[in-house]
């Protein structure tokens, strides 16, 4: 399982970056595309739609299941990774390239881990 | 605590994510992931270990009047080493179960049934058994594995004579040797492809799942798991137990009439099945024209009208789109009607569209 260690991760597989600017990405871990299977659909938020972290931002779905995606932050919505949408599969391929949206006027955060702690928390899930 | 099948070693070792299911622990899927193992199984092979399902063995002078009875279709004019597909039906016309019915020969009968109900079935027909006949619980003793794919017949045949292998589509021979182990096989599967199922003793399981495995390698051959067996038999509109079918929905409402024979003798069932014509519902294809994937009851509009639930969904890998089963009157049940699912709270396109999605 790959953790880049310039992410933060939350407890809930998400993985964000955030940029000098007070901006955001958000994405899912390597940890979270493994255990979901091959996906096929994304479901995103739209450009300007208000994030509150803790909540769900949209939703992917494997083959076999849907599961939400939450957001680590507060703020909105700068842009979306419309890529995706045609190509739900590059989340398996490349989980931090793949990155879900970017978020801008960040004004909360989950409570968020290092490389090292979320690291942990997966080898205790499996 | 759920149990193991023979298998369990070989999946762990394959590296497959192991889940409990029907009361066993199974491989969902193997590394390769549901999609690769569902397109292996359309486009070469796939290996499925189905131990988990029950084996039930009916035999005596009274075994055929029984079946008969117990079962919707009709076992009178079968031949020594045919299959035939059934639903087993409650008082009401719903469903105890769909199974299958190997004739061994005059008084010997093996019928398969769901894991899931595999008690409730043996204690239902139990109850209901009348004259000379006796009914066998095998299920623990025996391990089943199915060979699909349009090059299984290829990879069987690396390991046993062409004259051995079972010719026509629900037909089998007993008594097959495949390197050693002994072997019940037949021309039946739940993928829509061309394919076998192998039953053995649980001693040799292994042996016979390692020597598939070894045949088919290079031919593509992918061991695949429950998520695949579950997109292959929705692409190819098969009805699973529990969804298309359950104790309230029956087969005829299913679109099962071939294996309903309402012109033979009274059996369990007849009379509930005749009360529900005309039907008041019909299983139908949903294919997604908007954005999504429709799952298992989610609610289907038409205008604001709720028109019907899905039974199952999911997104089809080779037809490459989402696909659903669901139930709706057969008004609203014309090819090409438009309706919308309600996929947690959004409305997803969908229209009506023929079934099977795939066929070979």
């Amino acid at each position: 399982m790959n953790t880049p260690e310039h992410l933060r991760y939350t407890k809930s597989h998400e993985w964000v970056l955030f940029a000098g600017d007070g901006t955001a990405k958000v994405g899912l871990t390597d940890h979270a595309q493994e255990a979901l299977g091959d996906l096929v659909f994304v479901n995103l938020p739209e450009v300007g739609d208000a994030l509150t972290c803790g909540e769900t931002l949209g939703d992917v779905e494997s083959v076999k299941a849907v599961s939400d995606i939450y957001s680590p932050v507060t703020g909105t919505v700068k842009a979306v990774n419309e890529d995706l949408l045609d190509a739900p599969e590059s989340i398996n391929a490349d989980p931090y390239g793949a990155w879900l949206v970017e978020v801008e006027g960040i004004t909360g955060q989950e409570e968020l881990l290092d490389a090292a702690a979320y690291q942990a928390l997966c080898a205790q899930e499996d | 605590m759920e149990r193991k099948t023979p298998l369990y070693d070989r999946h762990v070792a394959l590296g497959g994510k192991i889940v409990p299911f029907a009361g066993y622990l199974l491989p969902v899927q193997y590394p390769a992931g549901v999609i690769a193992e569902h397109m292996a199984v359309r486009t070469a092979a796939g290996l499925f270990d189905v131990s988990h399902m029950g084996e039930l063995v009916f035999t005596g002078p009274d075994a055929l009047d029984n079946l008969n009875h117990l079962l919707t279709n009709d076992f009178t004019n079968m031949y020594d080493g045919q299959v035939r597909y059934s639903p087993m039906c409650n008082e009401s016309g719903g469903c105890v179960d769909d199974l299958i019915v190997y004739k061994v020969r005059e008084g010997v009968y093996l019928v398969v049934v769901n894991a899931a109900n595999r008690e409730k079935d043996a204690a239902w027909m139990a109850a209901r058994l009348t004259g000379d006949c006796q009914m066998e619980d095998r299920s623990d003793s025996l391990a089943q594995v199915a060979l699909q794919g349009p090059r299984a017949k290829e990879i069987l045949l690396r390991l046993l004579p062409e004259e051995t292998l079972p010719k026509k589509y629900y037909s089998f021979v007993r008594e097959a040797d495949v390197s050693g182990v002994p072997c019940l096989i037949s021309r039946t599967g739940y993928t829509g492809e061309l394919g076998y199922e192998l039953y053995c003793a649980n001693a040799g399981a292994e042996k016979l799942w390692d020597l598939l495995l070894e045949a088919g390698r290079d031919l593509g051959l992918l061991p695949c798991g429950l998520g695949a067996r579950d997109t292959l038999r929705l692409e190819a509109a098969m009805p699973l137990y529990g969804h298309e079918l359950t104790e309230d929905i029956g087969p005829l409402e299913a679109g099962l009439d071939f294996a309903v024979k309402l012109g033979k003798p009274d059996f369990v069932g007849k009379a509930g099945l005749e009360a529900r014509l005309p039907l008041q519902r019909t299983r139908v294809g949903l294919e997604v024209t908007g954005r999504g994937i429709v799952r298992e009851h989610q609610d289907i509009y038409i205008g604001d009208r709720l028109a019907g639930q899905t039974t199952s969904g999911t997104h089809a890998p080779f037809l490459g789109k989402a696909v659903a089963m669901a139930y709706l009157s057969p008004e609203d049940a014309a090819l090409g009607t438009a309706v919308e699912v309600d996929v947690r709270g959004r409305r997803v396109p969908c229209k009506v569209v023929d079934l099977p999605f795939y066929k070979q």
